[in-house]
């Protein structure tokens, strides 16, 4: 099956390659766990009841679809490229990972779980879970690093609001990798009677390929408003990725549109040195982690090597094994933005259209940003994947001089 | 063939007693003593561990002491020069146990032939699965290793015969849910898997997860080849790390279990 993969339908072989990366790579315990979600979500996807449920959620209970939004003051102030914006920060919780949440909440209850696992790096992923567990009466246990428990400490008290437990992880980096580790663990113990809702386009087969599938309608409606709005599709369009869902969500509808540029956004950090930065494709190797193999970050012993970002939702050593795949196809390219370029966008942004992002989006933003002066006459469409709400604290540590301005009038 | 050997020589006797222990816990240049002290003690088979910076199917003891051997310096590379120390002395069987991505960063045929001439008999890759064992099985294979692979309560009939298939010297069963570490109790799940898995293979196999005292090593040995004690070893390690007394106390757990294993049989 290997290599029979094509641009038409990118889906992945029986066993979860994408050309060679992604696949399984787990203890053998968690095979038949892994065996048995890949049916049933087969199984769900084949359901129309199944589609209808989460159609009406996703419309009557997270928002969507999502508005399309022209950023003419941004666009002018640039003067270059006309730039859009989909809007997944208007989601109910505030980013694009209630569209994976909320589907794979049905699949749980279909499979008769009644006990919910998730991990969480800034913690977005972490409160859709909890939000979801809400809504459908499961117990809900989330792993999180203790070091992005510090960082977020809001979303902790929001999942904890919403009636979830937040286990705090003490090992290793203390972030979103040992989060996973220790979900994966719980997951090899419990397996029977727990649902692992992972939250990224990471992981082994079945997750990329759900994951993705779930985070399809952002491109699936973007795609139909681009050609309602400016009767074309757009030249470009970016994306952060951490893992890369929100990315892979709205390339993936536009993979056969080969006008259509594809650009992924990873996190720069504050140096390109290994350990301050989150760019896998440029400063990483393929390998294996937490049941993937794609491009990673690590030393030359293969030990997993530490991360850094601004943004929790990006720092993260392995990238999703379907963006590995597209890099290497050469459909879709990768590059990063460094923390200053990030927090920069977000403040141009939030000035110029009122709209605060997400600093994992902001990466996104950095890059459309840099290249739209020299882009007179194209579109471009950036997926604003979450809000910043959630970032406040670190906006604030960030732009002290607005912090400590005082009043802003003289009296 | 070391493996085999020790397998058939304790055939019809006793069941093995294996030891696992990370590699560089507390640091490279005492783990041969420390293997030297469980042979001493009447270990059969010790499983090399090469530390992790990410043990997804280890618990807390494990994941301290790959920890600590990281700190201490031990790479792939490492392991390799403590196997070459240990058979200086030892004809111990020694099965390297590793997650993959370290050994796909050293190069599957790199490792297969290094690990040949520093004297290990297989390998055992936590996380690769059957279904992409393929290649690297048939590499570790043709260098002259074993290739030891896992299999668990959870594991459907058909997944037991791809073990078995891609398996040489034993099979590793799993006998709980779960990660590395100690239990109170043993599981129920062990006897019918020992009994699925007897169906598709004659290798010989050994039972770990969640043994810790020479009781629950006879109870296992009643049913399993081989009887695999880790984390209540490298509890050992880690309680005794500075202590001068840390390879006298493991020979004489390593006594305890051996005594117990004595006139159990299969």
């Amino acid at each position: 099956m290997r290599g029979s993969l094509s641009l038409k339908s990118s889906q992945p072989d029986a066993l979860g390659h994408f050309g060679e990366f992604g696949g399984r790579y787990v203890p053998e315990t968690l095979m038949s766990p892994l065996e048995e979600l890949e049916a049933a979500y087969l199984a769900a996807k084949e359901d129309p009841a199944f589609h209808a449920e989460l159609q009406d959620l996703l419309s009557n209970y997270a928002g969507r679809p999502t508005a399309i939004y022209h950023a003419r003051r941004l666009s002018e102030t640039l003067g270059g490229a006309r730039i859009y914006f989909k809007r997944e920060d208007l989601l109910h919780t505030g980013a694009h990972k209630i569209n994976n949440c909320l589907g794979q909440a049905l699949l749980a209850r279909r499979m008769g779980k009644k006990r919910v696992i998730a991990e969480t790096g800034a913690g977005q992923h972490g409160v859709a879970t909890a939000t979801v567990c809400a809504l459908f009466g499961f117990e809900c246990v989330v792993y999180m690093g203790e070091e992005d428990m510090r960082r977020q400490r809001l979303n902790v008290f929001r999942m904890r609001l919403l009636g979830a437990r937040v286990a705090g992880v003490a090992t290793g980096s203390r972030t979103l990798k040992d989060a996973i580790s220790e979900a994966m663990r719980d997951w090899v113990t419990n397996a029977g009677a727990t649902y692992y809702l992972l939250g990224s386009a990471l992981g082994a087969h079945p997750y990329p390929m759900m994951v993705r599938d779930f985070h399809r309608v952002i491109g699936v409606e973007a795609r139909a408003q681009m050609l309602e709005r400016e009767s074309r599709l757009p030249d470009a369009i970016f994306a952060c990725v951490g893992g890369g869902s929100n990315a892979i969500g709205i390339f993936h509808p536009f993979l056969e549109d080969k006008g259509v540029k594809l650009v992924g956004i990873e996190a720069g950090g504050r140096g390109t040195r290994l350990g301050e930065h989150a760019a896998r494709f440029s400063g990483g190797s393929p390998g294996v982690l937490q049941g993937a193999y794609s491009y990673l970050l690590q030393d030359a012993d293969g030990q997993i090597a530490l991360t850094h970002s601004v943004s929790a939702g990006l720092d993260y050593a392995l990238v999703g094994p379907e963006h590995a795949w597209l890099q290497q196809q050469g459909r879709a390219e990768y590059t990063s933005a460094t923390d200053e370029q990030a927090l920069e966008a977000a403040k141009l942004l939030s000035r110029t259209e009122g709209i605060i992002p997400a600093l994992e989006s902001a990466h996104a933003v950095a890059e459309a940003i840099r290249r739209a002066p020299s882009a007179k006459g194209q579109v471009f469409l950036v997926n604003l994947s979450g809000r910043g709400d959630k970032d406040m604290d670190i906006y604030r540590e960030n732009f002290i001089e607005l912090d400590a301005q005082g009043s802003d009038y003289a009296h | 063939m070391r493996i085999s050997a020790m397998f058939e020589g304790l055939k019809g006797k006793r069941p093995a007693l294996i030891a696992y222990l990370t590699a560089g816990d507390p640091s490279p240049v005492r783990t041969p003593a420390l293997v030297a002290a469980l042979e001493r003690g009447g270990v059969d088979l010790i499983e090399l561990g090469v530390p992790f910076s990410d043990p997804v199917a280890d618990g807390p003891v494990i994941q301290a002491a790959s920890e600590r051997a990281i700190q201490a310096g031990t790479t792939l590379g490492k392991v390799l020069e403590i196997a070459e120390e240990i058979r200086r002395h030892s004809q111990i069987p020694l099965l390297l146990f590793s997650y993959l991505n370290p050994v796909m960063k050293y190069g599957v045929s790199a490792l297969a032939r290094d690990a040949v001439n520093a004297g290990i008999d297989g390998v055992l890759l936590t996380d690769l699965t059957v279904e992409e064992a393929g290649k690297t099985a048939r590499v570790m294979r043709e260098a002259g290793l074993d290739t030891v692979f896992l299999a668990s309560p959870t594991s459907s009939p058909r997944r037991m015969e791809m073990v078995a298939k891609h398996s040489s010297g034993f099979i590793y069963l799993v006998s709980r849910m779960g990660v590395t570490g100690e239990r109170q109790a043993l599981s129920g799940s062990l006897a019918p898997l020992i009994s699925g898995m007897r169906k598709v293979t004659t290798l010989p196999l050994a039972a770990g997860f969640g043994i810790s005292t020479p009781e629950q090593a006879a109870q296992v040995g009643r049913l399993a080849d081989g009887v695999v004690l880790g984390s209540a070893i490298v509890r050992i390690v880690e309680q005794n790390q500075n202590s001068e007394d840390l390879e006298k106390k493991l020979e004489s757990f390593a006594r305890s279990l051996s005594a117990a294993l004595h006139g159990v049989s299969a």
